[in-house]
Formats: structure tokens, C-alpha cells, sequence
């Protein structure tokens, strides 16, 4: 007996929550205080929409894994409402101007105490689980969502000690490069763990399951597990280049930072080779189709996040919309599309249905998504090289070519077509949005059985 | 060890993990702690004046850094177009750091000085009355908001507390030397000093 129905509630939740916030999304729009409006819209899709999503599939994952029910139901009651009320905090406090200026840290002391709490309140659930588990192996899918726990706590407790001033400011206890190489060693694995080793573990038990096949490589997910968890620390300073950082932090950074494409390139044939001998079902599956683009985009991504390292390509990148680019190609095609299908394979089995609502309008939430990641990626790809090499012009005499206005102005049409990318994508949520609502309030339950282990 | 002993043992699993990670973080952070070159204030480096830092404190809430860097890397076209390079000494009285991750406008490392303080005020409430083409958003209310004269005393304490060399004679001045001061009046003093401990040299 594995499915928990007390904590049928709260998974429910966690979905509506994810998706209420989806449309922060689109904010990345240049209106009058954006200054204060990104970072909410950094922390919503990060920690709101990622961190829901990661919190109820681990939950879920967790439990089907080890053949228990969650160890501790209330305390995982806690960790939902709590997650929740931080998420509303931020959503009140980053408008009003309380923040660290810590990118993916902006939030002050007393939400980031309230954070500590809950996530140690997350470890205890899932280790908990895992310790009373039935099985005796414990699933490739929770060694992922494990580490990400722990390294999220480390990263934060670090990265945020700070002496308060009042109640809605503080000092963090670093300062200049210090602080910047302490925010990139966190900001880096805040993509490296909360976005990469949380989603694959995800991507380790939908996948396989969506596709009805066994995952490729036993060997594979063991060497790329261990390898990307040890490697991807290394990787901040490259957020520092050519910065006042010390040249020999920048080398390692650098350095591991390409060491980093093996491990990732790892999990993403992992994954993909995970549907041989079931690629038909891509013919008939738009769940499948989901998380085969988000794979491709994530092999995408971690050939593109390693380039970007090397100090030469950096040089031209940094502080252009290249990065803005580069992320969102991880961010929309590779976490929103891996949650986007982990959730239409897990839904219809949280409420015993025998599908979604409607097949062809996931398929339509497909293709509006799969045009919205590139309608968004490319442009920002042209916008950043033209602002780089505009930057860096120089006449013959040596003086400038350009003012810095006039690379403004060269990327407003990618400005443009960007929004329009982003709009696609949000539509395609509103779309599942509607195909959730329809499959929750069908009233036609089917009864599963649930196998107990072999 | 066989990977096997590993997935059976949720502790040894635990163990193995918190290892693996703490690896890159200890070599590349412990260092620069008790490196002279990131921790050592450069030559005409002070701690904030309380006016500049309640004005800096003011660019954070902004989240000016959202769009301007302040970060001169060491290029011909950067320096060419902003002056010299920043160095590590320049930062060290930087809580947080505000290097910034992508310029949507221009490197405010060394702006201290460019313009007058009357642009800044005009630039800064309609940014598009002195540049036509700017994106940037107005900020007409930092003339309205006056800086807190208590809090700018709890805030310098705080900073003595972390090690800022601040003497206990300035902390006592500090209030008094904010008094009545706008956000705007805080700001602007702010970025008219930054960088021009070396402006004039490349």
C-alpha cells in the first residue's frame, strides 16, 4: 500500500500553487519597477513554481520508491504550509524593497530563518521515508533528490549569515569578492542542485515510467550522479570572470565548469536512451514528447553553460542577453517542460483517472510551449552577441565605435520577439491549467491496485 | 567498494554526498578569506560616510544591480569606455557585493563625477527628459522619502560589529549628518563618489 491519501491533499496543492504562480513568468518586461519586480519574478519560478513542483514529486517519488508512506505526516503538512507562506512573504516583501541584492537570496533574515526551518523539516520527511523503505536499494531518483536537499541547505545556511539591523535588513558578514565568490558558489548550485539534480531525480522516475521502460544505464547513472554532484561545486567563479576575483579561482572555475558538460551529458543520455525501444510511443504520447524536449534542452543547455565558461567566450558574453538566453533555455525547456510532463504522467494517477482530461491539448501545450523556448531563446542569443561585439568596437584611431545607447536600441526587435516567446509559454500554462482543472473535477474514478513489492 | 554497499545504507549515502560537496566550496572560498589581495582596502578606500551608505543601501532596495554592473573588467573597450579596471581592494567595505550579472545600462563602477548632481536628480525622477532613448524606470519618490537617523546609527553599529573600522566618534556623528537628507540627496551622494578613489588613472 503506497499512496497516501492524507498527503493527496497537500500534493494538490502544491500543483495549484505551482501553477497560481506560473505567470510570473512573463514579467521580464521593462515597466517602471523592474528593478524590484525581477527578482520576484527570479524567486517565483525558482522557488515557487521549481520548488513546489520539486516538493511534491519528491514526496511522491519517495513513497513509490520504497513501497512506505511518508514518514511523519504532519511534519510534511508543516513543510507545505510553510513553503507556502514563504512564498507569499517573498511575494510581499521583494515589491516592497526588503532584500539582500544576493541573486536567488534576495529574501531578508527572518524569511530566510523560516526557510532553514522548513527545510530541515524536508530532510527529516524524505530520509525519514527512505529509512523505513521496503526495498532494500535505494532508487537512483531519490539519490538526486537527496543530495539536492542537502546541498540546498549548506548553500543557503552560508550564503545568507548575515547581522540584522532591523527586521527587514541585515549586512551579510562577507564583503566585496568574498561575498561575490560566496553568492556564485550558492547561485551557481542553486541551478546546479535546486534546478539540475532535484529535476533529474524527477526526470529518473517519470521517464522511465511515462515510457514503460527500464532506465538505460545502471552503470552510467551511478558515475554521472557522483561526478556531477562533486563537479558542479566547483563551477561558481565562473560567474566572476575578468571580474577583480583572483585569476586562480577563475582558472578552477573554468576549468570544472567544462569538466561539468561529462556528468550533465551523462543524465541527458540517461535519459534519452531510456526510450529506446519505445520511440513510437512519441507518435501517440505528447507526455513522452514533453519530457524528450526537455532532455534535449537540458544536453543543450550544459553544452552551452560550458562554452559560456571559457574565459574567451565569456569575455563577449558576460552582461549580455546571451545569459538571459541561456537561461531560460534551461529554465523554460528543460525544468518548466520536465515538471510540465512530470505532472500530466502524475495527476491522472493522484486521482485514479485513466488520463488527462484531453490528450490533444497536451499535445497543443506541446508545441505552444515548444515554440515559446525558442521564440524566447534565440532572439536573446542575437541580442547578446550583437551587444557584445557592439561593446567591444573600436574605430581605427582607438576611440569607440558605439555609445552604449545605441546597443540598446540594436536589441529592441529581440526584446520584442522575446516577449512574444515568453506569452507563448505562458499560454500553453494556461491551457494546462484548464486540462488539470477538467481531469480533477471529472467524476468518473477508476480504482488502481497497487502492487506491493516483488 | 561495491556502489551496491552504497544504495543500501542511507547514512554511508548521506556521508558520501555531504563529502562531494563540500570539496570545491572549502578550496575555493577558504582562501580568499585570508587573502590580503580580496580583503585589504585599496589606496583611498574608506568605509561608506553614513549619507553615501544610506544612499547605498538605497541602490540595493532599487535592485539597481539588476541592470547596471559595477565591474570594470580589465579590457581596452571597458576601460576605454568607463575607466579603470575595478579592482578587489576597491570592494572590500561592500556588503553585499554589487558587481551585477547584466548590463542593461552602463557600468556605474566609476559614474562618481561625470555628471552633475542636478542631472542625477532630473535623470533619476525621468530618466528619458535627459536621454531620449533610455529604458530605465523613474524613481520619482526617493525625493519624498527622508533617511531614518536612528536606523542609519543601528546600521553603522552593525558594520563596526562585523569588523568596518568605523570609530565610535563617527557612529555618534552619524544621525546628525543625515538628518533631514532626502533618499535622493543619499543616492546621488552615493554615486558621485563611486570609483573616484582612481578615476584619473589607467
Amino acid at each position: 500500500m503506497v499512496v497516501v491519501w492524507g498527503i493527496v491533499g497537500m500534493l494538490v496543492g502544491v500543483v495549484i500553487a505551482a501553477q497560481l504562480i506560473w505567470p510570473q513568468l512573463n514579467f521580464d518586461l521593462p515597466i517602471l519597477s523592474y528593478g524590484r519586480l525581477r527578482p520576484l519574478h527570479t524567486n517565483a519560478v525558482i522557488f515557487a513554481f521549481g520548488g513546489s513542483a520539486l516538493f511534491a514529486t519528491a514526496y511522491y517519488v519517495v513513497q513509490r520508491t520504497c513501497h512506505v508512506r511518508l514518514a511523519f505526516d504532519k511534519l510534511a503538512a508543516f513543510t507545505f504550509w510553510g513553503w507556502q507562506l514563504i512564498i507569499v512573504l517573498a511575494a510581499i516583501t521583494l515589491p516592497l524593497g526588503i532584500t539582500q541584492s544576493k541573486e536567488y537570496a534576495e529574501l531578508e533574515w527572518p524569511i530566510d530563518l523560516l526557510i532553514a526551518v522548513v527545510w530541515v523539516a524536508f530532510a527529516v520527511v524524505f530520509f525519514g521515508t527512505i529509512a523505513k523503505r521496503r526495498i532494500k536499494h535505494i532508487y537512483v531518483a531519490n539519490w538526486f533528490y537527496g543530495a539536492f536537499i542537502i546541498t540546498v541547505a549548506v548553500l543557503h545556511i552560508f550564503n545568507n549569515l548575515a547581522i540584522p539591523v532591523s527586521l527587514t535588513k541585515s549586512y551579510v558578514i562577507y564583503t566585496g569578492v568574498v561575498d561575490a565568490m560566496m553568492q556564485w558558489w550558492y547561485g551557481h548550485n542553486a541551478v546546479g542542485f535546486f534546478l539540475t539534480a532535484g529535476f533529474l531525480g524527477m526526470m529518473y522516475y517519470f521517464v522511465p515510467k511515462q515510457a514503460g521502460r527500464p532506465v538505460y544505464s545502471y552503470r552510467l547513472s551511478v558515475v554521472h550522479f557522483w561526478s556531477l554532484i562533486a563537479v558542479y561545486m566547483w563551477a561558481g567563479p565562473h560567474h566572476l570572470h575578468y571580474t577583480s576575483l583572483p585569476d586562480w579561482a577563475q582558472t578552477l572555475g573554468m576549468v570544472f565548469s567544462i569538466i561539468l558538460l561529462a556528468p550533465s551529458w551523462g543524465g541527458m543520455i540517461n535519459g534519452i536512451m531510456t526510450l529506446s525501444g519505445a520511440w513510437h510511443k512519441l507518435r501517440s504520447d505528447p507526455i513522452l514528447k514533453f519530457m524528450i524536449v526537455a532532455l534535449s534542452f537540458y544536453g543543450m543547455s550544459t553544452f552551452e553553460g560550458p562554452m559560456m565558461s571559457i574565459k574567451t567566450v565569456n569575455a563577449l558574453s558576460h552582461y549580455t542577453n546571451w545569459t538571459i538566453g541561456h537561461v531560460h533555455a534551461g529554465a523554460l525547456g528543460w525544468v518548466a517542460m520536465m515538471t510540465i510532463g512530470s505532472l500530466y504522467s502524475l495527476l491522472p494517477r493522484l486521482y485514479n483517472r485513466d488520463g488527462m482530461h484531453s490528450t490533444k491539448l497536451i499535445d497543443v501545450h506541446f508545441w505552444t510551449s515548444t515554440i515559446g523556448v525558442v521564440l524566447y531563446a534565440v532572439p536573446m542569443w542575437i541580442a547578446g552577441v550583437t551587444e557584445g561585439l557592439m561593446w567591444r568596437a573600436v574605430n581605427d584611431d582607438g576611440t569607440l565605435t558605439y555609445s552604449f545607447v545605441e546597443s540598446l536600441k540594436a536589441v529592441e526587435p529581440y526584446h520584442f520577439i522575446r516577449l512574444l516567446g515568453g506569452l507563448l509559454f505562458f499560454a500553453g500554462m494556461i491551457i494546462m491549467a484548464y486540462n488539470v482543472w477538467k481531469t480533477v473535477s471529472d467524476k468518473k474514478p477508476v480504482p488502481v491496485a497497487v502492487l506491493d513489492p516483488a | 567498494m561495491r556502489h551496491e554497499t552504497i544504495e543500501k545504507s542511507l547514512n554511508l549515502m548521506m556521508v558520501l554526498i555531504v563529502v562531494a560537496i563540500s570539496i570545491g566550496g572549502l578550496v575555493e572560498i577558504i582562501p580568499l578569506m585570508f587573502s590580503a589581495d580580496a580583503t585589504e582596502p585599496a589606496e583611498n578606500i574608506e568605509p561608506y560616510s553614513p549619507l553615501r551608505l544610506a544612499g547605498r543601501d538605497v541602490y540595493v532596495r532599487e535592485g539597481c544591480y539588476s541592470c547596471h554592473s559595477q565591474m570594470i573588467r580589465p579590457f581596452r573597450s571597458e576601460t576605454e569606455r568607463y575607466g579603470p579596471f575595478t579592482t578587489a581592494g576597491e570592494t572590500v567595505y561592500d556588503r553585499p557585493f554589487q558587481f551585477g550579472s547584466k548590463r542593461t545600462g552602463p557600468d556605474l563602477a566609476r559614474v562618481g563625477g561625470r555628471y552633475s548632481d542636478d542631472w542625477h536628480r532630473l535623470h533619476l525622477i525621468d530618466p528619458r527628459a535627459l536621454a531620449p532613448e533610455s529604458n530605465m524606470p523613474g524613481y520619482p519618490w526617493l525625493a519624498d522619502n527622508v533617511i531614518d537617523p536612528e536606523l542609519i546609527t543601528a546600521k553603522l553599529n552593525a558594520l563596526q560589529l562585523l569588523g568596518d573600522p568605523y570609530t565610535d566618534e563617527q557612529i555618534a556623528a552619524a544621525a546628525a549628518a543625515v538628518e533631514g537628507r532626502s533618499e535622493m540627496d543619499a543616492v546621488i551622494a552615493y554615486l558621485q563618489e563611486l570609483g573616484t578613489n582612481r578615476r584619473h588613472r589607467r
